[in-house]
């Protein structure tokens, strides 16, 4: 069994970002005077959150690729609300068809840029870095340069409604949505029970277990942030639309990176292209299907997004790569690729959006908020780099090839 | 006795956690050639890198005396500056630049501010001459062999005035041909012009051929050093000074394990480069493995050993491949690498870290990588069912890691290599392609790894054993191919086999194409 104390060293990096999070959670709550947990405002994070997350975890999957990132999402980002914007608003059509054929229009804008970057061998950057050319002057095409608004209540259901009250009036310790609270209890409860069937499967098999009373404080932990979010949700006006999308995009893609054969692929093309493809691995294809989902996603949160706005703007997802980029790196992943994780872009994006609404909050103009995104950034990275240089320092050409030397003689004579 | 050119006295250097040398000392006399042999993590490169001053002073105890005056490196920079010059195994040339560029990099000829290219490929071009390389200095890093790449860091080390060079496995990557004549431009330039080498390699015979004092490192202490211009030295009196006990047996032995019935026949196979795509790399080769038959394949550089291997492979290399690959009596058609893999093939690359291992990953997802469907039933991993394989194979193999969760590039190279070899071992093949399964491993860990495929025979498993140490391919192989200019030109029985032998008919060969 394993102690506290290895499995802290083991995920040492994972807790590091999960530590600074809290962090910083607590820094703003201490000098927004408690206005961040407040449940409008926590209400107001998912939704201002919603499409950065979204678009975090499909960049995550291109930077496992090796490092490649794509430029062009905040373009398919405007490109897809001006689409719906137009089928929608100007020609009537209906919502839930139009929705269907956004997210076609991503899955078909990623296979071009993929077939470029897998199969034309182009460099990932210069594609997207046209794509986000492309796209953007296609999406000011479509729309004239207009604005188009405002949508109807279908079309914004997905992204910007709540899960309604089921039993008006319970008032539940005084909440105005207390399905929202039972939803969240249910969730703890097939949470908690999932994790001891499997750890008593686990045991009955002979493999090895964690310590029951840290899993019990791992389960206890969680169940009390899953229940007070819920809580805090019910407070306000319930369970946002759009988080149980992100959530299911969650789950769905932490199960692939970390239980799918093909998610193993993934890192194992970042971590070295020519191993993997010597071991079986269908790198190209891979690839390929890096920047397909990337589109996908991107078309999945400019649905989000226009929702959002109310509108189709051709000024949409400006600099959304940016945010998408920098959640995936505070989270964690390597900029050399095979390395990063769905938990830690999560939190790294966490991370951005409590900055951003904690500083609006306290007033402090967008013009320093961009300076502290920027070196906070550029921080998490140089922390995590510095701290495992010897590793990383191999995966650069030539640059790398002393410090391996380096590194080598440290360890065979180790 | 000659004077004394570097005395390094009672050297200690501490990584976290570990000694890497203890209290060594090491004295090189103006004149000589010097060799530094040990096994892999005895604490050579440590040695080297405290004196070229990678590791700068102050980390590391003990004193350097160059010229009989105290020396204190805090860069490359202060080492160069005296002529200790370092050639590091992985060459440091830069490949899109030209021979001349590169021979002064760092080092560039200059006037009144800007660089003189007349003069820099002029002196390049003497340098050149030095060496005996008949290349035009203009010609880019890239287009040209690695023998000669070798050749052109010792030109560049002579532009820095050299008075010690030191070579770290500089003929690791070489075939016999080219390594000697890197040995005895060692020994002209020693006779002509006086220069001091320190040399470190795993080739034994290189060293009691050129050497003229060895000293022996184990665990990070010097042994002894071993007085070889007489040429008494053997290279069996050096392995036990590497290891601290006699070495009888280089080569495991091996029952007759083969079988009747042929695991892999390849017939009329021939494959075109895959840039230059009119060059034929693999030219009409034919062989047959049997099962439980360790069959080797030797050739030099070039020869086209590791294109024909890897082409067989799923096609993993080449273009315009023509041929038929018959297993188990069946005609295979392969287009790619999975399909290769589970017809059970498997191909074992001669670079680990450039194509078979992922070093920033756990030594458990290196080795099931080949065959994830055997841990993921349902195409769900288990993580249990992978963590449990892996720690069979890493105890069947032996690879000495406290966990299988360890990044294989934390391991030693003879571990890495027995990583590599556990990956596709789990894969189940029935056929291995070996592609110098024992490059970059000291003495100790060859001999594991020549257990392995021992093993691996007894089991019926067929083996192609690529390596371009002919003792080894002698010690190894029931049968012996040799290979040049992409053809099977002469097969062996293992009786009837001479390193002579087989040199001569390369030679001849060679010989022939030059005249043409």
């Amino acid at each position: 069994m394993s102690s506290l104390r290895t499995v802290l060293r083991n995920n040492l990096k994972q807790y590091m970002i999960l530590f600074a999070l809290l962090a910083i959670i607590v820094a703003f709550q201490l000098m927004t005077k408690g206005m961040l947990l407040r449940p409008m405002n926590v209400s107001n994070l998912i939704f201002q959150n919603a499409y950065v997350v979204i678009l975090a975890v499909g960049m995550l999957m291109c930077i496992l690729t090796g490092g490649n990132i794509d430029l062009s999402v905040g373009s398919v980002v405007a490109l897809v609300g001006a689409c719906a914007g137009t089928f929608i608003i100007a020609w009537g059509w209906n919502s839930h068809l139009s929705i269907l054929l956004c997210l076609i229009i991503g899955i078909v804008i990623g296979a071009w840029q993929g077939f470029w970057i897998a199969y034309a061998r182009i460099p990932a950057f210069i594609v997207t870095l046209s794509g986000m050319l492309v796209f953007r002057g296609l999406t000011l095409i479509v729309l004239r340069g207009l604005t188009l608004a405002p949508f109807p209540s279908a079309f914004l259901a997905y992204s910007t409604g709540y899960i309604p009250d089921l039993i008006p009036g319970a008032n539940l310790f005084g909440l105005r949505n207390s399905t929202s609270l039972l939803i969240g209890i249910l969730i703890a409860v097939i949470y908690c029970i999932s994790q001891i069937r499997s750890w008593f499967s686990r045991r009955k098999k002979d493999y090895e277990v964690e310590n029951p009373v840290l899993l019990a404080l791992k389960l206890a932990i969680s169940s009390a942030a899953i229940v007070w979010l819920f809580y805090t949700l019910g407070a306000y006006r319930g369970v946002p639309m759009v988080l149980i999308t992100v959530g299911i995009i969650l789950l769905a893609y932490s199960y692939f990176t970390s239980h799918t054969v093909m998610g193993r692929h993934l890192y194992a093309l970042g971590g070295n292209e020519k191993a993997a493809r010597l071991s079986g691995v269908k790198t190209r294809k891979l690839l390929f299907l890096a920047y397909v989902n990337m589109s996908f996603l991107a078309a999945v949160a400019g649905i989000v997004f226009a929702a959002r706005l109310n509108s189709a703007s051709p000024q949409a997802g400006q600099s959304f790569e940016l945010d998408a980029i920098a959640a995936c790196f505070i989270g964690g992943a390597s900029a050399y690729g095979g390395i990063g994780t769905v938990g830690g872009t999560l939190i790294g994006a966490m991370t951005m959006g409590i900055l951003n609404n904690g500083m609006s909050i306290m007033g402090i103009s967008s013009n320093v908020q961009q300076v502290v995104k920027g070196l906070v950034l550029l921080g998490a990275v140089a922390f995590d780099v510095l701290s495992k240089q010897r590793i990383q320092l191999d995966f650069i050409p030539f640059l790398g090839r002393r410090a391996a030397k380096h590194q080598e003689s440290a360890k065979l004579e180790g | 006795m000659a004077k004394k050119l570097l005395e390094m006295r009672s050297i200690t250097k501490e990584f976290p956690g570990v000694k890497a040398l203890d209290n060594v000392n090491i004295t090189v006399e103006e004149g000589e050639i010097h060799a530094v042999v040990g096994e892999n993590g005895a604490g050579k490169s440590t040695l080297m890198n405290v004196l070229s001053g990678v590791h700068p002073f102050g980390t590391y105890t003990g004193d350097i005396y160059f010229d009989e005056q105290l020396c204190r490196f805090h860069d490359i920079k202060d080492s160069e500056r005296l002529g200790i010059v370092i050639i590091h195994q992985e060459l440091a040339l830069i490949p899109y630049l030209s021979i001349g560029e590169n021979m002064f990099l760092g080092n560039e000829r200059k006037r009144r501010g800007r660089i003189d290219w007349n003069q820099t490929f002029q002196q390049a071009e003497e340098y050149l001459r030095l060496v005996g390389l008949d290349e035009n200095p203009r010609t880019l890093i890239k287009d040209i062999s690695l023998a000669k790449q070798q050749l052109v860091e010792i030109a560049k080390a002579l532009a820095k005035d050299v008075r010690l060079l030191i070579l770290d496995e500089p003929t690791s990557s070489l075939n016999e041909g080219d390594s000697r004549k890197i040995l005895d431009l060692l020994l002209s330039l020693r006779k002509e012009r006086g220069i001091t080498s320190i040399l470190i390699s795993h080739k034994l015979n290189e060293i009691a051929y050129c050497a003229d004092r060895i000293t022996v490192l184990r665990d990070g202490s010097t042994v002894e050093t071993l007085d070889n211009r007489a040429g008494e030295v053997s290279e069996a009196r050096i392995i036990r000074g590497m290891v601290g006990r006699e070495m009888t047996e280089r080569y495991p032995t091996r029952p007759n394990t083969i079988r009747d019935e042929v695991a892999l026949e390849v017939r009329n196979w021939t494959a075109y480069h895959e840039i230059y795509t009119e060059r034929k790399v693999v030219d009409n080769v034919s062989f047959k493995l049997h099962k439980g038959e360790v069959v080797g394949i030797y050739g030099l550089m070039g020869s086209g050993r590791s294109e024909l291997a890897l082409s067989i492979f799923g096609r993993a290399y080449g273009t315009k491949i023509s041929g038929t690959v018959i297993k188990d009596g069946q005609t295979l058609e392969l287009y790619s690498v999975p399909e290769a893999i589970s017809a059970g093939l498997t191909y074992v690359t001669e670079d680990r870290k450039d194509s078979g291992l992922i070093l920033g990953s756990s030594i458990m997802h290196n080795i099931t990588l080949p065959r994830m469907d055997f841990v993921a039933p349902r195409g769900r991993i288990d993580r249990d069912l992978e963590r449990r394989t892996a720690n069979e194979y890493r105890d069947a193999l032996d690879i000495k890691a406290p966990s299988v969760e360890q990044h294989v590039g934390n391991l030693s190279g003879g571990n890495q290599q027995k990583v590599l070899l556990a990956k596709w071992i789990y894969s189940q093949p029935d056929v291995l392609l070996l592609d110098e399964p024992t490059r970059g491993v000291d003495v100790g860990a060859k001999y594991e790894i020549y257990q392995i495929i021992n093993d691996l025979a007894q089991q019926g498993k067929a083996i192609l054993f690529i390596s371009s140490e002919l003792p080894e391919i002698l010690g190894m192989c029931d049968r012996i191919y040799v290979m040049n200019a992409g053809r099977i030109i002469a097969e062996f029985v293992q009786s009837e086999a001479t390193q002579e032998g087989i040199m001569e008919c390369i030679m001849q060969q060679s010989k022939g194409e030059i005249g043409a």
